[in-house]
């Protein structure tokens, strides 16, 4: 009855009665125990990011670009001054751009099939969807590579592009297909019942609901694309390189900081980016 | 004009026209025509050329040409077990480390991080919009051999004076535990915020302390989350070539490296196909017997 | 108002079948332009799927829907001139107020929507939350913003699908009484979904009771409860004592019947029973208590009995009665202070008016339509207990 008491009035004042300091401690610790491991878990995850970010400020000795040696803002004011770096940048952009539409494309239209239609051949069509995405990269790679020697085609641009667009579909099919799950169809129907037909119901209603789930699969598929080394390395054939090919290449041949200048701007720009789309979701869930 | 309500009370049915639309029918074969023709055709193709591929005979400069050489499959395991195995050995060893580091993680962001849960798993992620590549090559410094870590290691006694991380299983493992992390700590994340607290608390009451709790209602409750999130990391690292070339050596090559030194360096295609099959058909297996095995099939 | 003249809605030998289940059997209705009608019936008894099938939003098995002598039930939804509010509303969650009700408009090719859209929102009182956003509003309101949205294209015929059954049982009421009152301004043809027996009888000018698919019967409010013409409706409208009779005998304008041994009249008119056997029903408040005398005379329409329960409600008071051949049947006393409350184990006489019973066909189950758990004031009655 009087622990009750207590209990009860602890939560409005201070508790009546004083514990030891170390045994409170060890209460602290132990309730927050999972936040501050989980806090540990997210510094360890951003320590390469400080060291990425650090070294890209580093006025290295020598051809590498692992001690440092003194501050120094050369590397980004003369980011291209690497041969080949920036051409690379662009190349990755724009494959990961064009891969991108078309993989959000293919993926958007299938996922639309898969969650709105039953055909025969469904179960198939899933486990299609399934497959590529647990197999990994060195199949995916040397499989491509093995059908372009077998048919003759020249590894470059095309065949690189190939690759982004197979390995991204996949994963923009789920990520829209969980959006267009999440959608209820009365509401398409309620629009077909005020007067909108197939087309319209289509653009001011589908559309829009499901546009974040698009929007989401086309950052996640240009990031992938963007980022992906070891099956473009199997596609690209000797002439055409990527930026993280680029990063492979110098890494026998010696590291430029420019390169940890790319990758702090890799970072910034999209986590700006994802944050923005969060921050834009969260405040139209508010309003 | 009104007429007055009417209604023929509970007759029998009687037959009448039957009708039924069929436009639409061909529209969902349409949706899927490009993109599954591009999964067929440079997915499931390529496989089978991949193993046909793996059945030929011939040599660099003359070209191959299929004999149906089953050996190649033989020689190839004789020659390269040691990495398949070690690929598996490294992965499973990643993926646990991964899970250790990720369950946490995102049970705290799930249970813990209120209105902040979005901003959080947008902080988990971000470490990983820098370039794969690069941010391995930070491993490699932070990892190097005058590096803070290292010396660190060396003054407390647990790295002899001249011991080092770079070139050793540790650091491979290491690189493969970091690198695939958001493909654990999303899918977990996921099954976590499934969860409803109230049940978390129930259980806190039920059971005597927090952790028969937890292993009784939330473990098994996220496993969902816990199959994709280790399949998702497994397999790629199963994978790996970069982290073995930027954070280890020879002696800890892993099946990626030999496929890719054996199609890109060597030009040695049947081999390097063969372990490619290989190592496709045990991951299937493996991803089969895993997802039988903890009840989770809502993956596919 | 609506363009044209306001038509009937009709449906004949609608049917819709889903695989080997029959939701919609074979449904033949004339609705009358301009009037309140409810279909009313248990959960799962086929009222969505009909007006689903009106709407154009469910394809019939077999069957026409007809609006005037225009068959309309192959055109597409967004070509009839009928409109619904949605179970659960289903308002557009990216779209203002003023956009969502607007929608019909816009959709039509309409210019000018800002006065209607203002207008409508007047008529359901939501002047001002033109600017919001769906998620931003009360239950209430959102079943008003459903509401606007499909009446401001002034359709034929307004489905409304249990339009109030998110609401609690106090903004229900408000609401019931408000959808009346637009009902009567905007003169159209509302047809009103509902599993609440008390909210189809407060708002309708006819109500059709379905069941299993079928529709039992139809009629006003008043004809229902007085004359229900089954088990199903006598058990689901109301309560009712269901006890077995047989027939003895005719006069001019009466059937005479014998319960275990009592004589019972009932108008001729009050019976839909053919044969012998029948069932014979009386509504509980219709029921007279009255403390057995000794010296009474076994009348017409009399039931002697023991009080078994008695629960004291307030406005009324319950009492359950043990027959004497053995069967429970319910009655209910106003509690106007001319009587004395019974209290359990007195003998009792119960009497009724002849114009007060009905006949029903004795070979139904007598628990059909019986309402076991309605959130509405009904307490559970089996309409006899045996
Ligand atoms: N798309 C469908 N496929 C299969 N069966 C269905 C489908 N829609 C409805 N049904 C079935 O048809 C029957 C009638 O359903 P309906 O939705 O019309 O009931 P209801 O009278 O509106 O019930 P409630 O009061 O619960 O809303 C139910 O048994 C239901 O399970
Ligand atoms: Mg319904």
């Amino acid at each position: 009855m009087a622990t009750a008491v207590a209990a009860a009035s602890s939560r409005v004042a201070k508790p009546p009665v004083k514990r030891p300091a170390g045994e409170a401690a060890w209460r602290w610790l132990r309730e927050h125990l999972v936040v501050i491991y989980a806090a540990l878990a997210l510094l360890y995850m951003f320590l390469p990011i400080f060291v990425v970010v650090m070294f890209s400020f580093n006025n290295p000795a020598g051809r590498y670009n692992f001690t440092w040696q003194g501050f120094t803002t050369k590397n980004w004011t003369n980011v291209c001054g690497v041969p080949g770096m920036c051409s690379a940048v662009t190349l990755s952009l724009k494959i990961g751009v064009l891969s991108t539409i078309l993989a959000t494309l293919f993926g958007t239209l299938i996922a639309f099939a898969i969650v709105r239609h039953r055909f025969y051949g469904r179960t198939a069509t899933n486990m299609l969807i399934f497959l590529p995405m647990a197999t990994p990269e060195v199949v995916m790679g040397s499989s491509l590579l093995a059908l372009f020697i077998n048919m003759n085609v020249s590894l470059g641009f095309t065949t690189i592009l190939v690759a982004h667009i197979l390995f991204n579909i996949s994963f923009v099919v789920v990520t829209v297909k969980a959006r267009l799950q999440g959608l209820d169809p009365r509401l398409e129907q309620a629009a077909m019942d005020l007067y909108a037909n197939e087309w319209q119901t289509f653009r001011r209603i589908t559309l829009p609901l499901v546009f974040p789930g698009i929007l989401a699969a086309a950052l996640l598929a240009f990031s992938l694309s963007f980022d992906d080394f070891i099956i473009t390395n199997f596609n690209a054939g000797s002439q055409t390189v990527t930026f993280p090919m680029f990063v492979w290449g110098a890494a026998q041949r010696g590291i430029p900081a420019q390169i940890n200048v790319i990758g702090t701007l890799m970072f910034t720009i999209a986590l700006v980016v994802t944050l923005a789309v969060t921050l834009a979701g969260r405040r139209r869930a508010h309003r | 004009m009104t007429a007055a309500p009417t209604a023929r009370i509970a007759s029998p049915t009687g037959p009448a026209s039957v009708v039924r639309r069929k436009r639409g029918r061909f529209l969902p074969y349409w949706l899927l025509l490009p993109g599954l023709a591009w999964l067929i055709i440079f997915f499931v193709v390529p496989m089978v050329t991949l193993l046909t591929t793996s059945l030929q005979t011939g040599d660099p400069f003359n070209g191959y040409s299929l004999t149906w050489h089953w050996a190649n499959y033989s020689d190839a395991l004789r020659t390269y077990h040691a990495q398949l195995i070690r690929s598996f050995e490294y992965a499973a060893i990643a993926t646990v480390a991964a899970l250790l580091i990720a369950y946490p993680l995102a049970y705290a962001i799930a249970f813990k991080a209120g209105r902040w849960k979005n901003v959080l798993l947008v902080l988990v992620v971000a470490p990983f919009f820098t370039s794969f590549l690069v941010r391995t090559l930070a491993w490699e410094t932070i990892l190097s051999d005058n590096g803070f870590v290292v010396r660190v290691l060396r003054d407390v006694g647990l790295l002899g004076a001249n011991g080092r991380l770079l070139a050793t299983p540790v650091a491979v493992v290491c690189g493969l535990t970091y690198n695939f992390l958001p493909f654990m700590t999303l899918p977990l994340y996921a099954s976590l915020e499934k969860i409803d607290p109230r049940l978390v608390h129930a259980a806190n009451d039920l059971y005597a302390n927090s952790f028969t709790a937890f292993w009784k209602v939330t473990w098994p409750m996220s496993m969902p989350g816990v199959v994709g999130g280790t399949l998702l990391t497994f397999i790629p690292a199963a994978g790996d070539f970069v982290n073995v070339q930027f954070l280890g050596a020879p002696q800890q090559q892993m099946i990626g490296n030999v496929i890719q030194s054996r199609f890109l360096v060597a030009s040695d295609y049947p081999v390097a196909s063969s372990l490619s099959v290989m190592l496709m058909f045990l991951i299937l297996v493996l991803v089969v017997v895993y997802i039988r095995r903890a009840g989770t099939e809502e993956l596919v | 108002m609506p363009e044209g003249s306001l038509q009937d809605l009709r449906l004949v030998g609608l049917t819709k079948r889903f695989g080997a289940m029959t939701a919609v059997d074979d449904i033949e209705l004339t609705i009358p332009s301009g009037s309140f009608f409810a279909l009313l019936g248990p959960s799962g008894c086929g009222k969505t799927t009909t007006l689903r099938m009106v709407a154009g939003l469910e394809e019939p098995t077999t069957g026409a829907i007809l609006i005037g002598d225009q068959d309309i039930s192959r055109h597409k939804p967004y070509k009839r001139p009928v409109n619904t509010v949605f179970q659960n509303y289903a308002l557009f969650p990216h779209l203002d107020v003023f956009e969502n009700v607007a929608f019909g408009l816009r959709r039509r090719g309409v210019r000018n929507v800002k006065q209607q859209v203002d207008e409508m929102l007047d008529l359901v009182e939501l002047s001002g939350f033109g600017p919001r956003k769906p998620a931003q509003l009360s239950g209430g309101q959102q079943q008003r913003v459903a509401l606007a949205r499909a009446l401001i294209n002034r359709p034929q015929v307004l489905l409304l699908d249990e339009p109030l059954g998110a609401l609690d049982l106090k903004l229900r009421r408000q609401m019931q009484l408000e959808l009346k009152r637009i009902q009567v301004e905007v003169g159209l043809t509302f047809v009103h979904v509902t599993h609440d027996q008390e909210e189809a009888m407060t708002m309708a000018d006819c109500i059709a009771v379905m069941n299993a698919g079928h529709i039992e019967q139809l009629g006003s409010p008043t004809d229902l409860y007085d004359n229900p013409s089954t088990v199903f409706v006598a058990n689901f409208l109301g309560q009712s004592n269901l006890v077995r009779a047989q027939v003895t005998g005719t006069d001019s304008d009466n059937l005479l019947l014998n319960v275990q041994g009592n004589r019972v009249v009932v108008p001729r008119a009050r019976s839909r029973a053919e044969g012998t056997e029948v069932l014979l029903g009386v509504r509980p408040e219709k029921l007279h208590l009255a403390p057995a005398s000794a010296d009474a005379t076994p009348a017409a329409n009399t039931f002697t009995g023991t009080v078994l329960d008695t629960s004291f409600i307030g406005v009324s008071t319950q009492y359950v009665v043990r027959t004497a051949w053995g069967q429970e049947v319910t009655a209910f006393a106003q509690n106007d202070g001319r009587a004395a409350l019974v209290p359990p184990g007195a003998d009792v006489v119960l009497s009724w008016h002849p114009e007060h019973g009905f006949c029903l066909d004795a070979s139904e189950d007598l628990t059909a339509g019986v309402v076991i758990d309605d959130e509405a004031d009904v307490r559970p009655t089996a309409g006899a207990r045996t």
